[in-house]
């Protein structure tokens, strides 16, 4: 009985274990599906992920382009930072190695906990910054050291150097750290999102940025799950960056800086021929390395509060009233539409009146009967008001234009400002107020709504100089392209076109103008005789200009103006000179201004002769340009490696 | 008298010689070739190293092969006698690692012995199995059907899974839960009182959720959407689909692995050692590995079908369905399939404990095959001890 009972319990377990044996298989077959689902059907997308995860795009930066002056030197170059790291995982202690690294180079509490710090946040492999831009004598020492400081490991980065610091700032400008505005206004590059990468926020650093920066190489590397460097599968490097050669003189560059001093001023010395920039100064200024490096809430305070804006590059941002260095345009004006002669004379009495106002000449009692030259190197405020008012505001306007005010140069420089040059379309337009005759009269001496930048004043002058042709500045003489491009004519690119456009004003108007000019400083009456260059040679022809801030109300002219020393710095007027030199053959065409100085006789003029006595004495552009040959070789081998 | 030749001296019985003989090599040798993939998968995981994970793994191997011959020697009626014994030394084992267990990988599963470490979730993997064994063998088929006598046995599943959960375990809870119920499959259980039960069970799901702990119910979530958290708790599917989905048919090579050489993958050595094969080896790799276990799977069948006593078929298809259990539900975690709780892929991954239960189950196996010959009285009436 036992026997039969077993046998169905044996049946039903039979049927049972094949049900079960069929499950299994069952499962076991959707295991092999899932393996051919994954394993075959969507193995190319996971093959690419797998890639994603081990293989990390490095980018490599390129070296930046140099800049350098007209000959050859050095004005913004990549200097070699000396760095240490920390590689936590390296030591037993990161204190201890702290510790015994104290005692070789200088390092302060808070450096020490913030390397402490992320020595604990981060993994062990990465590795921390301890100290950069180490002198070679500290990373000597800590190389010397090295045994005895575990888990510090020496490197050397690239970071860009401004050997001539706050003298070309306002020129070569900067670089600094990518900003969040820079992302989405700039140009899509990899290279932006870069740790650490520099981009060149003012000067030709900035306008030149995308030439001097090359572009970006880049290395494969497998990385494990941590993120640490396994190998590298492939390296593409990058180009470096193109070289600049400016037209500036670093060593008249230097001169202006260092003999405007502290004076809220700005200088632009000009060929009259190419209109190549020999200087370009704008003080106060500031140290450009400083801004590389990163600035402290401090430094970046004092900078912006500084009344006198060292930030603010007046020689093309500034925009201040030309005061009597316009007389020269408005001269001109009369002369070539023939409203007088040259032998057209006018008696100053000191002022003029006009309806119910009444027009002051500079000099109380007036000048008496003067004709043109001698209102120029007098700079009689009468005479002028009389010709003004014959020529009319359009044509003043139109022969402003001609000598390139009221518009950008497009010198090379970022924040280049037009000035204004007003006319009667645009006073309706923008007071809705008709043109009044006073108001040709007071921009016949170059005052009321008339602005104009250094920069401008310069290449006003360079075109008066010149025998009245356009010329244009410029402040890059040549690009040299990182890869030599052998079928390049350089010289061809170089030579700037010899015909300048002309501005078709007669020889004999140019000749009364100079003439004036050249009287301003060289005649005992005229306005800067003081200031005149006594070198054989060497003389300059120039014109003061004294730009009022404030008007003179009838009062204060009752009893006595209040003289420049007397009143607030922000109230004293603007002192202006334009000149250029030699009389006999001119090269060399300066503008100076010093705001809230003054006179321009006083304040403005002796910088003018001094800047141009040294621009005669080095002469620049007597001498030839310099080479770069071989420039793009010398910087091959820095190949900084961002990891 | 010595267990290992006979129990009861009127019954058949063989003569040790004759049991050496009578070995299942063939399964002792497709048990060494799964184990010696495990080897070379560890070899590979130390980075082409032997030590430290290998040489050990064979070590512990090697041990535990003696322990499964031994076992295969002993008489299969000793199993028999002294099955609810165990149960019940399990069982108190379980209970006091409520009270002195170590804590270790954030669940209380250990007893510490003095000597060793003890789990007492593994003894109770083979306990299970020989208790019902026992208690199914003692049972007519009437008695099956019948509702009162499987009460006794829903709570020795009962009483372990739950205990087991506390731990908490969640793999170890399903591997025991599955098995028992297993068990009563093959012993004729009713079909439509398994449905029953399932639809009971599903009622009750909401109840379990909520004594799930958090990091349970996390994985049961990332489960069901693993992108949705990539760089947290369904990093792990993901780094292991992904793996397995690069190696592609044919696999990077024996030791080229990237997801599991730049440790984009995690566990390598232990729950995801699958993934570190097929990403190796490719499909071809996994579904060898795969026909192995299918191997190893039909041995058990043919022996709990060639045995003649009832406990002997039990115990054999109680071990085969949980070796089954550990394999699918490896495999199929690491493919995304089922959620991520912690099973080993059973002889591979790395780990003494799982191994050794493995090989004491199959063991009994083996003792099933040796002495299938031997027929066991039901004992009517008496189910107890």
């Amino acid at each position: 009985m036992r026997e039969r009972r077993d046998t169905g319990r044996y049946k039903n377990f039979t049927r049972r274990a094949a049900m079960l044996g069929g499950a299994k298989f069952v499962l076991l077959s959707s295991l092999a599906g899932r393996m051919y689902y994954l394993q075959v059907v969507e193995s190319d997308q996971y093959r690419m992920l797998a890639d994603e995860n081990r293989i990390n795009i490095r980018l490599l930066a390129p070296p930046r382009g140099q800049v350098f002056d007209r000959f050859g030197v050095e004005l913004a170059s990549n200097r070699s930072n000396y760095q240490i790291v920390l590689v936590p995982e390296q030591t037993d202690s990161v204190e201890s190695t702290l510790d015994v690294l104290a005692k070789v180079i200088e390092i302060d509490e808070r450096e020490r906990a913030r390397v402490i710090r992320e020595a604990k946040r981060k993994r062990g492999f990465v590795p921390i910054a301890v100290a950069d831009n180490l002198s070679w004598d500290e990373f000597a020492r800590v190389n010397v050291n090295i045994l005895d400081l575990p888990g510090i490991n020496l490197d050397v980065g690239e970071t860009r150097d401004y050997p001539f610091g706050d003298v070309m700032s306002h020129v070569v400008g900067y670089v600094a750290a990518v900003s969040e505005r820079d992302l989405i206004t700039q140009e899509a590059d990899p290279l932006l999102e870069l740790p650490g990468f520099r981009i060149g926020k003012s000067g030709i650093e900035r306008t030149y940025d995308r030439r001097v920066r090359g572009s970006a190489g880049s290395s494969r590397v497998e990385v494990n799950a941590f993120g640490r460097v396994i190998r590298e599968l492939s390296r593409q490097d990058g180009e470096p960056g193109d070289d600049l050669m400016l037209t500036i003189d670093a060593s008249l560059q230097r001169f202006t800086m260092e003999r405007m001093g502290q004076e809220s001023a700005a200088a632009v010395v000009v060929d009259i021929h190419t209109g190549d920039v020999l200087a370009l100064a704008s003080t106060p200024s500031f140290d450009p390395n400083a801004f590389n490096l990163g600035l402290s809430t401090e430094q970046w305070r004092a900078l912006i509060d500084n009344e006198r804006k060292p930030l603010n590059n007046k020689a093309v941002a500034g925009q201040f009233p030309p005061g009597s260095t316009f007389k020269m345009i408005v001269a001109l004006a009369a002369l070539e539409a023939g409203v007088v002669t040259p032998d057209h004379v006018v008696h100053c009495p000191g002022s003029v009146t006009l309806g119910r106002n009444k027009f002051h000449c500079w000099k109380r009692g007036g000048h008496g009967w003067l004709g043109m030259i001698e209102a120029i190197y007098k700079s009689c405020d009468v005479y002028f008001y009389d010709i003004a008012k014959k020529t009319g505001i359009e044509r003043i306007a139109a022969m402003a234009r001609r000598f390139g005010l009221g518009e950008v140069l497009d010198l090379d420089l970022p924040g280049e400002k037009p000035g204004l040059v007003p006319s009667k379309e645009w006073k309706l337009a923008i007071d809705g107020v008709p043109w009044q005759q006073g108001e040709t009269l007071i921009a016949g001496i170059g005052q009321g709504y008339l602005l104009a930048t250094p920069l401008q004043l310069a290449i006003m002058t360079a075109r008066l100089a010149n025998g009245g042709r356009a010329v244009k500045p410029r402040m890059v003489k040549r690009v040299v392209p990182a890869e030599p491009d052998p079928d390049a004519d350089e010289a061809a690119a170089e030579e700037i076109a010899e015909e300048l456009p002309s501005l078709d004003i007669s020889r004999g108007s140019l000749a009364v103008v100079k003439k004036g000019m050249d009287l301003v400083t060289n005649h005992e009456r005229g306005t800067a005789y003081a200031a005149r260059i006594r070198e054989k040679g060497m003389e300059m022809a120039g014109k003061t200009g004294t730009a009022q801030v404030r008007r003179i109300s009838k009062a204060e002219r009752r009893t006595r103006v209040l003289k420049n020393e007397e009143r607030p710095w922000e109230e004293r007027d603007h002192a202006l000179f334009v000149a250029y030199a030699p009389v006999s053959r001119p090269r060399y065409a300066i503008s100076v201004l010093v705001e809230h100085g003054g006179s321009g006789s006083k304040a403005a003029a002796p910088l003018a002769r001094d800047i141009l006595a040294e621009a005669q004495r080095l002469d620049p552009l007597g001498k030839p340009v310099g080479t770069l040959a071989g420039a793009a070789a010398r910087r091959r081998p820095a190949d900084a490696d961002e990891g | 008298m010595s267990i290992l030749s006979t129990i009861d001296d009127d019954r058949r019985s063989l003569p040790l010689r004759r049991k050496i003989i009578e070995v299942n090599w063939g399964l002792v040798f497709v048990i060494c070739l799964v184990a010696g993939v495990g080897f070379a998968m560890l070899y590979s995981a130390a980075g082409g190293n032997l030590s430290p994970w290998a040489s050990r793994q064979m070590i512990r191997f090697s041990a535990g092969l003696g322990v499964m011959l031994v076992i295969a020697l002993i008489d299969i009626r000793f199993w028999l006698r002294y099955a609810y014994l165990f149960y019940g030394i399990g069982l108190a084992l379980l209970v006091s690692v409520e009270f002195f267990g170590v804590v270790g990988m954030g669940a209380q599963r250990w007893v510490d012995l003095g000597l060793f470490q003890l789990q007492p979730s593994e003894v109770m993997k083979v306990a299970i199995v020989l208790a019902l064994a026992r208690y199914f063998h003692a049972l007519s088929m009437e008695e099956v059907g019948q509702f009162r006598w499987l009460l006794l046995p829903t709570i020795l599943i009962v009483a372990p899974v739950t205990l087991v959960l506390r731990q908490p375990d969640l793999g170890t809870a399903i591997l025991l839960g599955v098995v028992g119920f297993g068990i009563f499959f093959v012993a004729g259980v009713r079909l439509w009182k398994f449905a029953a039960a399932g639809a009971l069970a599903l009622g009750g799901l909401p109840i379990v959720w909520q004594y799930l702990h958090d990091y349970q119910k996390a994985r049961i979530l990332t489960f069901i959407n693993p992108e949705q958290d990539p760089l947290g708790s369904g990093y792990h599917i993901m780094q292991s689909k992904i793996a397995l989905g690069s190696g592609g048919v044919f696999g990077k090579g024996f030791l080229q692995g990237t997801q599991s050489h730049l440790d984009f993958l995690p566990e390598m050595r232990t729950d995801f050692i699958f993934t570190m094969l097929a990403e190796e080896f490719g499909m071809a790799g996994g579904l060898a590995l795969l026909t192995l276990y299918a191997l190893l799977l039909a041995y058990g069948f043919a022996i709990a079908l060639r045995a003649r006593n009832h406990f002997g078929r039990i115990v054999a298809l109680g071990v085969t369905g949980g070796f089954f259990l550990y394999v699918f539900i490896n495999i199929a975690m690491v493919m995304g399939l089922v959620p991520v709780v912690g099973v080993p892929l059973p002889l591979i991954s790395y780990g003494g404990t799982s191994m050794m239960t493995l090989l004491v189950g199959f063991g009994l196996l083996m003792s099933v095959w040796i002495h299938r010959d031997v027929e066991i009285p039901r004992r009517p009436g008496f189910v107890g001890l």
